[in-house]
């Protein structure tokens, strides 16, 4: 039995222990939005959020992630109340297909956690290792850039109301 | 309220002649005197409104299109044509897509045909459900038709009454047939049609929603997997699955021939027996692959059926300048980002398969071959996957889910591709060549064009015999693999967009089908039109260094199309394009146009880019690119296909192929196939859509595939000097052209 803290609800898990996380997000927890890619760590369709950092779900198994903070797209947000992320990829039109999108927004939700404005090359650095092949590039730039300046008007927003 | 047809009326416009009209009116008569009238779009194939557009006695409608989201947005544009000739909110429109026992059968999602063929059909069918409300409405109010407007869902009358389109309907009222020419809104008159509408589909697909057939988990699901075999053509000699069926949650081994699948109840559980399964296999390799390093010489020798699809004037027109150029295109991937994934369960006889195909009408055909079963006692449903591009494995993985399925009845089957099969296993855009010649008179104008384009197939899509699904090919009693077909001109397949748009007085191009496959191949966007404008328009830049013009100017000289004239000068201006310009060292813009297929959208695009003179790599810039689409009815939508299309290309053009030994496929990873990273992603793309009001669709989900290709030989050629005709561009081989 493995507990795992998955967008701020504990979950006891019955599987065996080398089981990657993200089957057991898609299919104990049936969170739908981490998708499987490669199963390798080469794609970034699998990424979550682990104690803030982004993490290749797909090969990383649950042993490790006893008292680990995990998040999911599902955590940043839903169809009624995106999170800042979601609506700036919604207002950019940031998808095609849409099945790399969830990876690339943890990857940015991280991303944006640890650098509030980053520069451009910054950020496609970070996204580097995020692939997209319907060619959304552009827009999740855009999107990403969209986001950090919504997040800093909120932070900015929250610092005036507490003073 | 209701305008003439669009074209008659422009006539009218433009010419303001009683006698032109008529004149345009002839062909109409013709056609009703032979009984034959044309209806738009696929109402030709399928015309009862009934089975495109319902409506309830609430007023709730529902729109049935047989073509698939694949992530080209097409479920928004076609909301966007029923509503705008229905006159209802978007949001009032329910769309069901591509199902067997639902949807008109539209055949395949593919070759940008979605909206010349579906979008025109329900646009016509909703114009007319509204002619036949309004026809209603004033039987029902007693006044004349031209007393009442459709506006809401409801038809209102002068004098104040109205009436909800629910309460008209009775039945049968939409079952019959669909009339050659509808009632259509004047363009100007349009509020959803060519206005911002944001795509339905992108806020579920953005937080969690189930969307995509990997998603789906029906009850009792088992997880299969399958075990592929090491080559193409291997047989399974030996195998004593006793170990892997006694693994935790293993529910079944499946074997049939070389087919050999594990379904388990967990998703990891089926891939460790997956492994376990693969690791006991003993096969017989099939037959091996030619030498990668000699395969265009290997598919020039192979036999050919050689078609002249161009012969115009006298070809073999010496002139002052003859200008000769052979071009290569390796194997590329779909490399869809999720693998391929489908459901199935088998229960009472019957079949139902959960799938991502492009057309779940001829997949369904195809399974019901392969299963020996009446093509009624298989239904498919489309579900959306991954993008895929063209013919990736969707239908393959469909085909083995049903293969297991029937193996264990009454349980639903899932399967998904691992990576290293889907890399391995798809069939790839083919390899492909080209040699061009052509003389330049001593005004630098064209005057003789002669072009060859050698090409397998590019479709092995499985229309109905099941040979062409990748595992019947390996059942105990397999099913050959049917002899491939070229596609006819005028779309054409290995020689789409081989017949040059430029104005050639005496031109010869000759299409050389090759039948034998060393490689499994089909359809990959855009197909042979991404190989020959890249071919033509690197071409038409090293014609124009030799008359000594600008490129664009010299492309502007020989074409007669007003549109393609006004896509290139777009293109041009936006970008700020001066013949001569000077750039840093090291730095070259490009520009392409071509007219997808001849007949769909017309795409120009320019571009800037970097040469990093140490190692040859390229750093990409600005993009600007105009599109005409005729009838723009997303906007935002052309400017994402046209975005992605380029990026794709871009990614194929500078680092994509397919690699093999002589034991089978090596490139079976995103590390062994590398595709462009953000770092490596252009600077920026700017879209300007030219929207033809009241002109027809033009198909352009694959415009942007061939002219980014060329645009980017070409700005390589003008930065460094040198140019590159063989495929990808990569920066191995602008290093060794450029001789550091």
């Amino acid at each position: 039995m493995t507990v795992l803290n998955v967008n701020g609800q504990q979950h006891r898990i019955d599987v065996d222990p080398r089981t990657p996380l993200l089957y057991v997000l898609r299919n104990e927890l049936k969170l739908n939005a981490a998708k499987f890619g490669c199963g390798l760590g080469q794609c970034g369709a699998c990424t979550v959020l682990v104690d803030h950092e982004p993490v290749f779900s797909c090969i990383l198994p649950i042993s490790v992630l006893e008292g680990r903070y995990i998040r999911t797209v599902e955590g940043l947000g839903s169809e009624g109340r995106p999170g800042p992320v979601q609506s700036a990829f919604i207002e950019e039109q940031a998808a095609q297909c849409g099945y790399c999108i969830p990876g690339m927004m943890m990857r940015a939700q991280g991303l944006l956690e640890h650098n509030a404005s980053p520069s451009d090359a910054q950020i496609r650095d970070a996204m580097a290792p995020n692939l997209c092949r319907c060619g959304t590039q552009m827009r999740i730039l855009r999107a990403v850039r969209r986001a950090a300046k919504a997040m800093m008007a909120d932070a900015g927003t929250m610092q005036e109301t507490a003073k | 309220m209701n305008a003439m047809p669009p074209l008659t009326r422009r006539l009218l416009l433009t010419t303001g002649g009683a006698l032109v009209v008529s004149f345009a009116l002839l062909p109409k008569l013709a056609a009703l005197a032979q009984n034959v009238p044309k209806l738009p779009g696929d109402l030709d194939k399928t015309p009862m409104l009934d089975s495109w557009i319902a409506i309830d006695a609430q007023g709730r409608i529902t729109v049935f299109a047989g073509k698939a989201e694949l992530g080209q947005g097409i479920k928004t544009a076609l909301i966007q044509c029923a509503a705008e000739e229905i006159e209802v909110d978007p949001a009032g429109i329910t769309l069901i897509t591509a199902d067997t026992e639902r949807t008109p059968n539209e055949g395949y999602t593919a070759g940008s045909h979605s909206m010349q063929d579906c979008g025109t059909a329900i646009l016509n069918a909703a114009a007319q459900v509204r002619g036949i409300l309004i026809e209603l409405a004033a039987t029902r109010l007693n006044l004349p038709a031209e007393q009442l407007k459709a506006t809401q869902g409801t038809v209102v009358a002068n004098d104040g009454r109205s009436v909800r389109y629910g309460e008209l309907l009775t039945g049968q009222d939409l079952h019959r047939p669909a009339q050659p020419t509808s009632p259509l809104k004047d363009p100007k008159n349009f509020v959803v049609i060519g206005k911002p509408m944001q795509r339905v589909d992108i806020p579920g697909k953005l937080t969690g929603k189930p969307a995509y057939v990997q998603d789906m988990r029906p009850n009792g699901m088992l997880q299969a997997r399958v075990v592929r075999p090491p080559s193409y053509g291997a047989r399974l000699t030996q195998l004593d699955a006793g170990a892997v069926e006694t693994m935790p949650g293993v529910v079944k081994v499946v074997r049939d021939g070389s087919f050999l699948a594990v379904a388990a109840q967990g998703e990891f559980q089926a891939i460790d027996a997956m492994q376990a399964l693969s690791a006991l296999a003993k096969w017989e390799q099939g037959p091996v692959l030619p030498e990668q390093t000699t395969i265009y010489d290997t598919i020039r020798q192979l036999p050919s059926n050689d078609t002249t699809i161009l012969d115009k004037g006298t070809p073999g027109q010496q002139g002052a300048h003859t200008v000769r150029a052979t071009y290569h295109r390796p194997y590329q991937l779909h490399g869809s980002i999720g693998p391929s994934c489908a459901l199935a369960i088998f229960e009472a006889d019957k079949l139902t398969v959960w799938t991502h195909s492009q057309g779940v009408y001829p997949l369904r055909n195809a399974l019901a071959d392969m299963l020996h079963m009446p093509q009624q006692q298989v239904h498919c449903i489309h579900v959306e996957g991954s993008g895929c591009y063209g013919h990736n494995a969707a239908d393959d993985v469909a085909a083995d889910a049903a293969l297991i399925a029937r193996a264990i009845p009454g349980r639903p089957i899932r399967v998904q591709w691992m990576r290293e099969d889907e890399h391995g296993w798809e069939p790839f855009g083919p390899a492909m060549i080209s040699e061009a010649s052509a003389s330049l008179d001593a005004n630098g104008k064209l005057i003789d064009w002669q072009y060859d384009v050698w090409s397998n197939t590019h479709s092995t899509r499985p229309e109905g015999p099941a040979g062409n699904l990748l595992a019947a090919g390996y059942l105990a009693q397999p099913f050959a693999q049917p002899a491939p077909k070229p596609i006819p001109q005028p779309e054409g397949g290995g020689d789409r967009n081989a017949i040059p748009i430029y104005t050639v007085p005496n031109a010869r191009v000759i299409s050389h089908f090759i039948s034998q496959m060393p490689l499994r191949v089909s359809a990959l966007r855009a197909l042979g039109a991404y190989h020959n404008v890249f071919s033509i328009e690197s071409f038409m830049d090293e014609l124009a260094h030799a008359a000594g013009a600008d490129p664009v100017e010299f492309r502007l000289r020989h074409l007669d199309d007003s549109r393609a004239h006004d896509v290139v000068t777009m293109a041009a201006k936006e970008f700020g394009w001066q013949p001569d310009a000077k750039l840093p060292r090291g730095h070259g813009r490009g520009f392409a146009f071509a007219r997808y297929k001849n007949l769909a959208a017309y795409c120009a695009l320019a571009l800037e880019l970097e040469v990093e003179h140490e190692t040859g790599a390229v750093k990409l810039g600005r993009i600007v690119v105009a599109v005409d689409s005729g009838q723009a009815v997303n906007h935002d939508g052309i400017r994402n296909q046209i975005e992605g299309a380029i990026v794709q290309s871009a990614s194929w053009t500078l680092y994509e192929e397919v690699t093999f030994g002589r034991d089978g496929i090596t490139s079976r990873d995103w590390s062994s196939f590398p595709m462009m990273r953000f770092p490596a992603a252009p600077e920026s793309i700017e879209v300007h859509v030219i929207d033809r009001a009241g002109e027809k669709f033009l198909g352009t989900g694959e415009a942007g595939q061939g002219p980014a290709a060329a645009a980017i030989a070409n700005a390589i050629a003008d930065a460094t000097g040198a140019r590159l005709r063989e495929l990808p561009l990569t920066a191995a081989r602008i290093k060794a052209a450029i001789g550091i």
